[in-house]
């Protein structure tokens, strides 16, 4: 995969985002205190937010430059974010069927086998409002996964999953990229994580990178 | 009741339902842009929106006679065009209803759609969904109990009017006389117990309608 952001800035409260870089790891994390502007540059990518650039390009897809910027539907872009975003008036079916393409001949990306992998077959009939923590967070991976994305945007999936729920989840997690052939971004605070995780880890402060390597050299 | 006064409420009943059918599209459709961050203009139509709900109805009444009139620019167009009249017709009855309870049904519809968590409006885009089909399978059915409560309460507006409508429509019986009208001449014309019986009709809907609509809105602030 080639990930290229090139002189994205975006203001942020008290600084601003400013990024110029080209990602090519499969598994990257983005790793950062709180605040440092790690959702932003995923919303950034995603489309959700409009930040001013040169260029933002994925695998020769322009994502957006200074002349023009894809609508996000168009991104193909499974964004999984820290917060709530399951839809409340829908069951965990239609949830993750919401962005499912009725044509998706790829039997990696069927109904079937995501949720087979991830463990939530169980779920499907239920509301989602009943679901814990653990299973919300699972449902919008597989969500995700169902839209047949070309790149996983993952924001802090883990955080406030208890011990052996986090476990469960980062051992999906670490399987993911090779079973459904997918790189993905993955933003992080747990050194932990980022060292099982990924490949590359991109250090983040206050909107600036200030440091990128593997994670066993880079946290050592 | 009598048969006339029976007409009345049926009349009254099919004309506002009419009414809060034909603002209902119009409505959800300025209630979103309403609903969304700023954009040109958004004060000025928010001020004309709001207009009918505070000026008096017979002066809103006189606006649309002078429009709608065949001597209006909108009456004269359609009387010369297509034949049709609209003043002292049960068209003017529903136009009446439909302008005075047009910003009952913006009001709600817009706070429903505010309340709307735009994350799930942004989810839905990042899983492919258009604006139409992020309308119609996000917003619309997250901001639909507010929604309902806007045409319930549009509903009831309209059963009230009177104002705008006597203007608008006069008062033939069996052809314009809504229940407002109906009672007003019975009251006009010293018969009590006919007032007395349709004032009863009147807040039998009335209460039914509000009473759905605030429940309907109480069980969305509960959600």
């Amino acid at each position: 995969m080639k990930l290229e952001l090139r002189n994205v800035r975006l203001p942020l409260s008290g600084f601003d985002l400013e990024i110029d870089l080209e990602i090519t790891a499969p598994r990257t994390g983005i790793f950062g205190p709180s605040g440092a502007g790690k959702t932003s540059l995923l919303e950034t990518i995603a489309g959700l937010r409009e930040a001013s650039c040169d260029r933002i390009r994925f695998n020769e897809i322009s994502f957006a430059d200074s002349a023009h910027t894809m609508p996000v539907r168009l991104r193909q872009i499974g964004y999984v974010p820290q917060d709530d975003s399951l839809f409340p008036h829908l069951d965990v079916r239609r949830n993750l069927l919401y962005g499912h393409p009725p044509d998706a001949r790829d039997p990696a990306f069927s109904l079937e086998h995501v949720t087979q992998f991830l463990g939530i077959e169980p779920l499907l009939a239920r509301d989602v409002r009943q679901l814990s923590r653990g299973e919300r967070q699972r449902v919008t991976i597989g969500r995700a996964l169902l839209s047949g994305p070309r790149l996983l945007l993952l924001d802090e999936p883990l955080t406030g999953l208890d011990r052996k729920l986090r476990e469960t989840i980062l051992e999906q997690l670490i399987k993911l990229p090779n079973e459904f052939g997918l790189p993905m971004l993955y933003v992080t605070h747990d050194r932990a994580e980022a060292i099982e995780l990924c490949d590359e880890v991109l250090l983040l402060e206050r909107g600036k990178i200030i440091g990128r390597g593997g994670p066993a050299k880079l946290f050592a | 009741m009598q048969s006339d006064e029976w007409q009345a409420v049926r009349f009254t009943l099919a004309a506002c339902a009419g009414s809060t059918l034909v603002i209902l599209p119009f409505g959800l459709a300025i209630a979103w842009l309403l609903a969304r961050p700023r954009w040109l203009g958004k004060s000025i139509v928010e001020t004309i929106v709001t207009l009918p709900l505070v000026m008096p109805p017979v002066a809103t009444g006189l606006i649309l006679l002078k429009l709608l009139g065949r001597r209006g620019p909108v009456g004269g167009f359609l009387h010369r065009h297509f034949g049709t009249d609209i003043v002292f017709t049960w068209r003017a009855v529903v136009i009446a209803a439909a302008v005075m309870s047009f910003p009952l049904l913006v009001r709600s519809a817009r706070v429903g759609f505010q309340e709307v968590n735009r994350r799930y409006e942004q989810m839905a885009r990042t899983l492919g969904a258009g604006e139409w089909r992020v309308f119609w399978s996000i917003s619309l059915p997250l901001a639909g109990r507010a929604i309902c409560g806007g045409v319930l309460l549009a509903f009831a507006r309209a059963v009230g009017e009177f104002g705008a409508t006597i203007l608008l429509a006069g008062n033939i019986p069996g052809e314009t006389q809504t229940l407002s009208l109906r009672i007003y001449e019975a009251v006009q014309l010293g018969h009590d117990a006919t007032a007395y019986r349709l004032l009863l009709v009147c807040v039998v809907i009335a209460f039914v309608a509000v009473f759905s609509a605030e429940w309907l809105l109480r069980k969305r602030d509960a959600r």
